[in-house]
């Protein structure tokens, strides 16, 4: 039995925000009397994670997620509710509590910008209590793993963007965390950059078992690293779930474009019963269930000529894009 | 064991950050000629033959005014600026999620830039004995101790009072606005501009109560052999830094409560 390593019962979150009118007329009014307003960010949420899960955050922007890994952090203190981090309550950030996480943040660093990225390490790792000997240990373990050897002693400013992340992300594991708060690692970097960002991460966590909880706008990211995902619209948590059900769910057909090898057999395929979409001489598309595409496909292959046929897989951006402008979804 | 991982810590922070303020060595060095402040007083009052009035010597003030030189440039502290901009930026952030409270990173800058900026403040002192031959003198080793000691009680009360106004950053966002207010007394009752000597005695008295005057005034006169109250002076040095310390403690406790994590 894997035991829950977050929990978060009820847990809300609101921010005083002061607003003002355009022009003078509302600037010397807001000079003299301030209007503030409590806004609710976070609203009523509740969910537990296990040991070792990777737990993708989506919303739109200002839905609440960074909001919500900052909570869990102990970065900013919640208004109302509770929250456990591996038995911690985050927000008195008590030292074992912080020898035991991490946070990146994409657009944010934490390296020292006119030194080599060798120096913040040291650094880290003397904050977090290792020995030079163990840090060493550590930073050429990590560094061949995120195959930076060469960039360690060049100073950071002189880093490309991709080179900078992954040195980042050296700087925020040294201390070997188990669990992991990343928000938006791979924003800015590029295809490869993300792949090999990825790619580290899951082996970090197969390696640790660490605990991976991920906020990113590119679905890439979610759909290879993550099985499960919270989906947060306003404030409140609008699915909780498996990926692969939420997809079913909300793309619960799939388009077969199929080639047969004459247009006789193409109008006999249409007339077979399959819902047909279009249709073009000896070509044409059909939408099969996904619980029923085995059947349907051995159906097809088994009592007509066909060419070539092509399985359309929905846009999962397309598909991510629904959860993201909708309050509630019920699998 | 704990005392030597503290130790540990600071010694690496110092070491970075020694690492990172050389690489701004031209800036500090401008820094440094940009706090001859004092020799300008120095000229206005021995000038005007102000130093009269106070019974004090040419050479005896032109010492004070070099040891308030010194003085300024080991006890200079900007952290208002610095945390205002972190904390804004949400480069704050990352620290404090650290085991290791955020104020220690500023301290260790202040410290590091403190022993960059040492030798260009011996090359400032070098050319004042040259135009001041007089001047020239050496301190015994019991008081250039404590004036070192002095020094440094200074920067901690500066650094305290400065980072209790940088954490109003989590109410206020804009504290360094704050920490300009407090520039004024600290400018005219420290005895940067003039020594707390001259004041007329019943404001003397008040002035003695505030913690300004032992951040230039005691430690200058310490060093430059001016008259000064030694046990009094390190005693109310060390009483404003245990007043200063849990005020400081209590505000940033209360504070990171409020922290938003703007920008990021």
């Amino acid at each position: 039995m894997v035991k829950n390593i977050i929990d978060v019962r009820n847990l809300s979150k609101s921010f005083d925000i002061s607003s003002k009118k355009p022009g003078l007329k509302g600037t010397i009014k807001h000079f003299f009397r301030r209007q503030t307003k409590s806004l609710k960010v976070i609203k009523d949420i509740s969910f537990e994670i296990k040991e070792g899960e990777i737990v993708g955050f989506l919303g739109a922007n200002g839905a609440g997620k960074t909001t919500i890994l900052k909570m869990l952090c102990g970065l900013i203190y919640p208004s109302k509710g509770s929250i456990s981090v591996s038995g911690y309550l985050p927000f008195r950030r008590r030292e074992n509590f912080l020898k035991n996480i991490t946070l990146i943040m994409g657009q944010k660093q934490q390296l020292i910008w006119d030194l080599p990225p060798i120096e913040s390490f040291y650094l880290n790792a003397s904050i977090y209590d290792l020995d030079k000997f163990e840090a060493k240990k550590r930073i050429k373990k990590l560094s061949e793993m995120l195959e930076i050897d060469d960039e360690l002693f060049i100073p950071v400013r002189k880093l490309s963007l991709g080179q900078r992340m992954k040195s980042e992300l050296l700087a925020a594991l040294i201390h070997e965390p188990n669990i992991l708060f990343l928000d938006e690692p791979t924003l800015g970097l590029d295809i490869n950059a993300q792949r090999n960002l990825r790619k580290f991460l899951k082996k970090y966590n197969k390696e640790t078992n660490a605990t991976i909880c991920l906020t990113s706008h590119y679905m890439k990211d979610i759909t290879s690293l993550c099985k499960r995902v919270i989906c947060v619209h306003e404030g409140a948590i609008s699915y909780d779930g498996k990926l692969d059900l939420l997809l079913k769910k909300l793309s619960p057909v799939k388009e077969i474009l199929i080639v047969c090898r004459s247009e006789e057999d193409a109008i006999k395929l249409e007339n077979y019963g399959f819902t047909v979409k279009n249709k073009n001489k000896n070509e044409l598309t059909i939408k099969i269930e996904n619980n029923s595409i085995t059947s349907s496909l051995k159906t097809i292959l088994n009592n007509f000529d066909i060419e070539d046929l092509f399985i359309n897989e929905p846009p999962i951006d397309e598909i991510i894009g629904k959860v993201l402008i909708k309050k509630d979804y019920d699998i | 064991m704990i005392s030597n991982l503290i130790k540990r810590k600071i010694f690496t922070l110092l070491k970075v950050q020694y690492s990172n303020m050389l690489e701004y060595r031209v800036e500090i060095a401008l820094w440094a000629i940009s706090g001859i402040i004092p020799f300008f007083m120095l000229n206005i009052w021995t000038n005007n033959n102000l130093n009269q009035s106070i019974n004090i010597s040419d050479v005896m003030l032109s010492r004070y005014f070099l040891c308030a030189f010194f003085v300024r440039q080991f006890s200079v502290v900007w952290v208002v600026f610095s945390f205002e901009e972190d904390s804004l930026m949400g480069k704050v952030s990352p620290y404090l999620i650290q085991p290791l409270n955020p104020f220690f990173r500023y301290f260790a800058q202040h410290l590091a830039e403190q022993i960059t900026r040492f030798p260009f403040a011996v090359i400032i002192a070098f050319f004042f004995f040259i135009f001041n031959p007089e001047s020239l003198w050496i301190p015994n080793l019991g008081i250039l101790l404590l004036s070192i000691v002095s020094t440094f009680l200074s920067f901690l009360i500066q650094f305290l009072i400065q980072s209790i106004v940088a954490c109003l950053c989590f109410w206020t966002e804009k504290a360094s606005s704050i920490e300009r207010l407090l520039f004024i007394p600290t400018l005219f009752l420290s005895g940067l501009l003039a020594p707390v000597v001259s004041f007329p005695a019943y404001v003397k008295s008040w002035i003695y109560l505030t913690p300004f005057p032992y951040l230039i005034d005691f430690p200058a006169n310490l060093l430059s052999g001016n008259e000064a109250n030694i046990s009094g002076g390190l005693s109310m040095q060390i009483l404003w830094i245990f007043l200063l310390f849990p005020l400081f403690k209590k505000i940033w406790s209360e504070g990171t409560k409020k922290y938003t994590a703007m920008g990021s």
